[in-house]
């Protein structure tokens, strides 16, 4: 078993999603209650990553975060700082690429929250952001949980985009994934079956979790 | 889900996530980061552990095949020593300046066939057999490094040319991404056999699963294995990189099949 590697990969899971919540929130909540020409276009932009082969979405980010990219070098020469082969352009991947998996949950929980509760809300005197917090967050939780439940456990399993911008550097950019993939190839079969199988059980768990969660959030209410 | 609790996790999350990134750091500083061609995985993990034990300098390995290494050292992935499996990788890094020197020699390697047990191929080094199966059907699959952009791939299309097969071979051909995942696929029983590193089918967790067979080194272009030192590299990098030719890391490469180049 590569712990290294397996924390690593919960590190990343959870600061993705640190990342994406405040973001997706956001996005979906405004896609569900708005209505404009080119709505679609941007809902397609969403879903894009999803349908994308990995590897297409790991070399956009290599050709355009790299050394030999004006944005990676830019960033090189002004904050010393570089987006490949490290954590930090895992996470900017790991975010890119789960960007459907957030939005999409909680575009269609707020969408399914009748618009006269927040009219109502409003009429009762509580500001927007109270009427956020405690009317509409409340009845999309079950989406918002889900959607953070997808995100964490995609991000685990995450193999193609982290492969072409990661390098595989043990306690850097050494996710599970790779490692059993690397283990497999050094004929240590048995370390890839452990690990395989610990993200069978994770994957399993945190998606029976989720739905058990959210539908006895539904029944409470 | 109560509040309480709802707080609990936020606390929970802001109080984990930070860490992550800085140990990630303070890794990186002190432990060298080794870009290293993959038929050096058993004999280099070998000698790692040898250098580790009598320095106390931890070591961080990467496998892979030379030509990804290459690129990915272009893009500016952090490796601070990259061992080749052949010349013409480190001497265009050494011309885009990416490196210290142009490095330094530190093993031939060989290549052969490898066929499973019991397979319907035999090992044959003059790949007669070889040839034969591939006329009489014995022959499905045939494992190879991607012959692109890894070096054991190249020689093994050079030597398959040599023995006027490279033609026919084509559709039956496997191509792996690197030459340990090519030995996975020769010795794995989905292929009749592979044409594989020497030093990988020494290595007891390959050998014990087949039969293998040196071809002639006259059939192909020398793999020439040369390392070299990146700009950035620490003195514990150089320090492993001196170390290799020492003669205790020398016996072990030699234990693998790598022959050491003349001082």
């Amino acid at each position: 078993m590569d712990w290294q590697a397996l924390s690593l990969s919960l590190e990343l899971a959870a600061v993705t999603l640190l990342v994406l919540m405040p973001l997706g929130l956001w996005l979906g909540r405004w896609l569900a209650h708005t209505r404009f020409a080119g709505k679609s276009l941007i809902e397609a932009v969403v879903v894009l990553p999803l349908v994308l082969p990995p590897t297409v979405l790991g070399y956009y980010l290599l050709a355009s975060l790299g050394g030999a990219s004006p944005v990676g070098r830019w960033m090189q020469e002004t904050f010393d700082v570089q987006l490949t082969f490290n954590f930090a352009g895992l996470l900017i991947a790991s975010a890119v690429f789960n960007i459907p998996f957030m939005v999409q949950p909680v575009q269609r929980a707020f969408e399914a929250i009748p618009s006269n509760l927040a009219e109502a809300a409003a009429v009762s005197g509580l500001s927007p952001w109270q009427t956020f917090v405690r009317v509409e967050l409340p009845l999309a939780w079950p989406g918002v949980l889900s959607a953070a439940v997808l995100t964490f456990v995609h991000t685990l399993g995450e193999f193609g985009v982290v492969l072409m911008m990661g390098g595989s550097i043990p306690g850097e950019t050494k996710t599970i994934a790779i490692s059993i993939y690397d283990r497999v190839q050094s004929f240590d079969l048995r370390g890839a079956d452990e690990m395989a199988l610990l993200l069978l059980l994770m994957s399993l768990t945190a998606v029976a979790a989720s739905f058990f969660a959210t539908a006895r959030l539904v029944k409470t209410r | 889900m109560p509040l309480r609790s709802r707080r609990k996790v936020i606390l929970w999350i802001a109080l984990t996530v930070p860490l992550a990134p800085m140990t990630a750091q303070a890794q990186s500083l002190e432990v060298p980061t080794l870009a290293a061609a993959s038929d050096l995985r058993f004999a280099l993990e070998e000698v790692a552990e040898q250098f580790e034990k009598s320095t106390g300098q931890r070591l961080r390995l990467v496998f892979g095949s030379s030509g990804n290494f290459y690129s990915q050292i272009l893009q500016g992935a952090p490796f601070h020593l990259f061992m080749s499996a052949d010349e013409d990788f480190v001497f265009k890094l050494a011309d885009a300046g990416k490196t210290v020197d142009r490095g330094r020699l530190y093993a031939h390697g060989r290549i052969g066939l490898m066929v499973p047990k019991g397979g319907p191929v035999r090992a044959d080094g003059a790949l007669a057999d070889l040839a034969a199966a591939l006329a009489d059907g014995r022959l499905k699959k045939l494992a190879i490094a991607s012959p692109d952009h890894a070096p054991y791939g190249m020689r093994a299309k050079e030597a398959l040319q040599h023995a006027g097969l490279w033609q026919r071979i084509g559709p039956f051909l496997v191509v792996g991404e690197n030459i340990s995942q090519t030995a996975q696929f020769a010795i794995s029983g989905s292929t009749q056999g592979g044409i594989i590193a020497y030093s990988l089918a020494l290595a007891p967790q390959v050998a014990r699963q087949g039969d293998f067979a040196l071809i002639p080194e006259s059939w192909h272009k020398p793999l020439a294995q040369r390392m070299v030192l990146m700009r950035n590299a620490p003195a514990s990098a150089r320090a492993f990189y001196d170390y290799l030719s020492t003669p205790a890391a020398q016996s072990i490469m030699v234990k693998y099949g790598f022959a050491m180049p003349n001082p």
